[in-house]
């Protein structure tokens, strides 16, 4: 088997816990994204996702373990791997063209000032961002406009990852569907490999190729990787009545709700990877097959 | 009948209050006429001397009017015209001021950024700052031994501090997410320095800067009354000395009309770099 485009090797971040002991966040996550995957991450608050997303950043450093990416080990921030936080992180005293031009000439330094203009402003269209309002300072722009130059910033900067940490956190559920709408679209047109945190099940299913499970901290790991087998293009209206969908839901509603907690704490072998799972329905819907049939019942009990 | 606006009502109300207080002030203030007779000698020096007393509001603004029709005449060491005055002292706050912004601006940076340097200048900054700038005053006469660069000394003591202090608390509260930004984008570390911490924290630095002047503007009058020979602080005491009331209270307004128009000018500059979360 090749090695995947990004690989999280034996990951473990440890924090001193104040007493002369440590607290260790997670040990030994280990877990690979391929080229153009859109991966998302779910678990309850406290179990690193954060962490994971910041060491992916080059924001922070892991206490042990390795990122590489294209086979290169990757330590610092980097142009190659973009970043949009939850609260936008727009820089309040540039317009909105100003703070993605401010990225693009960054990344492309050889650029001339027109051209720079011009590739941030087809991305800002992109994300449905025209006219006047490119114009306007962040504090004259909505919370979903905000974030949806904070998006258009990330990707116009073509990174060869994309770390989305909550993009969605902080707006309304109408705000977030026509954004996720549009993160689809534009990811769609760019073949970018996307990571993102999200504490969302729905928004998960409905943009992720993969959602990676993780289990509650303290010694939080990644257990399980689950395929969505819901063929794009999504759309918001019409996945809710494929067959995959609440088989998959419910999977992964019952590992947040009960099975989070029952696996957290267990030791980790170094060499673990995230158990593959996979849910079709549709392969064999006609086969009185019982196992696929629990996260239904499931559902029901919760 | 239209109702006023709020700002035009204010006008209204300052103008009238300026009436009002000037008609009280003028009435106030006795005529005053030589009492008696004359003696020989103030017949022949061409009547009395008036006994001194504070001048009503219209001798100041006849003087105004006098002085502010040539403000730059020169005739001589103790008799300049007021633009002159102003100018001197301009020129020494600028100089003293401009001097304090180059020191304190960079290493208020360097503070702001480095903890270390924080906790290792702070005692200094907290001695040295409560120190009344005039205090420094024989120091910088005995070792710089010139006047004129000693006030301009005072100056850059005085207005060092609030500009220290404010880049240095700026800088620091810049948010991390901005400094993540840069980080994120790869910016070396003096492109992150003007393009995201400079203007993060460019509003509490103009604030700074703006008390600084205000400061110098208040302690320039007293260090040239101490110094000596221009500027608008000697010109007062020259004033005083020649029981030149109406002089006095003239430059003593003048003295906050250039007060307001530094501080306003400011205010303009606080406006272009304010921005908004």
């Amino acid at each position: 088997m090749t090695k995947p485009f990004l690989s999280i090797e034996h990951l473990t971040q440890r924090y001193p816990d104040g007493q002369g002991g440590a607290f260790t966040v997670f040990e030994n996550a280990s877990f690979g994204i391929d080229k153009g995957e859109f991966v998302c991450i779910l678990g309850h608050s406290g179990c690193g996702k954060s962490t994971i997303m910041n060491i992916l950043a080059g924001l922070a450093e892991p206490t042990g373990g390795v990122v590489k990416m294209d086979g290169m080990h990757v330590s610092g921030p980097s142009l190659d791997r973009g970043v949009v936080f939850q609260n936008y992180s727009l820089l309040p005293w540039l317009s909105a063209l100003k703070n993605v031009t401010f990225g693009v000439s960054a990344r492309f330094p050889s650029w001339g000032k027109a051209r720079v203009i011009e590739h941030s402003t087809a991305f800002l269209a992109k994300v449905g961002l025209t006219g006047d309002a490119i114009h306007r300072k962040p504090s004259q722009l909505s919370g979903g406009m905000r974030q949806r130059v904070s998006i258009a910033r990330a990707f116009a900067n073509e990174p060869k990852l994309l770390l989305l940490d909550e993009p969605f956190g902080a707006l309304d559920a109408l705000t977030r569907g026509t954004i996720q709408d549009e993160l689809i679209k534009v990811w769609s047109d760019t073949d970018q490999t996307v990571f993102m945190i999200t504490h969302d099940i729905d928004e998960a299913i409905l943009l992720a190729d993969r959602i990676l499970l993780m289990t509650n901290g303290p010694m939080a790991q990644v257990a399980e990787s689950v395929e969505i087998t819901i063929p794009r293009p999504r759309v918001r209206n019409d996945i809710v009545e494929h067959p995959n969908y609440y088989a998959i839901r419910n999977h992964l509603v019952h590992f947040l709700a009960q099975r989070s907690a029952e696996l957290s704490g267990q030791a980790q072998t170094p060499d673990q990877q995230p158990k593959p799972v996979r849910i079709d329905m549709t392969e064999d819907a006609d086969s009185e097959d019982p196992e696929p049939a629990t996260p239904i019942l499931r559902a029901v009990e919760g | 009948m239209k109702t006023l606006s709020e700002n035009r009502k204010a006008a209204l109300l300052s103008i009238l209050i300026l009436i009002v207080s000037c008609l009280i002030w003028e009435a106030s203030i006795p005529a005053q006429k030589a009492v008696g007779e004359l003696t020989e000698y103030e017949l022949l020096t061409g009547g009395g001397q008036p006994k001194a007393g504070v001048p009503p509001p219209s001798q100041v603004l006849a003087k105004a009017w006098e002085q502010l029709s040539n403000p730059f005449y020169d005739a001589g060491p103790n008799d300049k015209g007021i633009g002159i005055q102003i100018g001197y002292s301009i020129y020494r706050v600028l100089t003293g001021y401009l001097l304090a912004a180059a020191i304190a601006i960079p290493l208020g940076f360097l503070i702001g950024m480095s903890s270390v340097a924080y906790k290792a200048l702070n005692p200094f900054i907290q001695v040295l700052r409560p120190i009344s700038p005039l205090a420094w005053m024989p120091l910088a006469l005995f070792v710089i031994q010139d006047s004129e660069m000693s006030a301009i000394f005072v100056i850059f003591i005085c207005s060092i501090w609030p500009m220290l202090i404010n880049t240095a608390f700026g800088v620091a509260g810049v948010r991390e997410d901005w400094v993540n930004v840069a980080r994120t984008h790869e910016l070396s570390a003096l492109k992150t320095a003007f393009t995201v911490i400079l203007p993060a924290a460019a509003p509490t630095i103009v604030t700074g800067m703006r008390i600084s002047i205000g400061i110098a503007w208040l302690v320039i009058v007293a260090a040239e009354m101490l110094v000596g020979g221009t500027g608008i602080g000697y010109y007062v005491w020259n004033e005083w000395n020649n029981l030149d009331l109406t002089s006095v209270i003239f430059s003593i307004l003048m003295i906050g009309v250039v007060g307001m128009l530094l501080d306003s000018l400011f205010g303009l500059l606080q406006r272009t770099v304010a921005y908004t979360e």
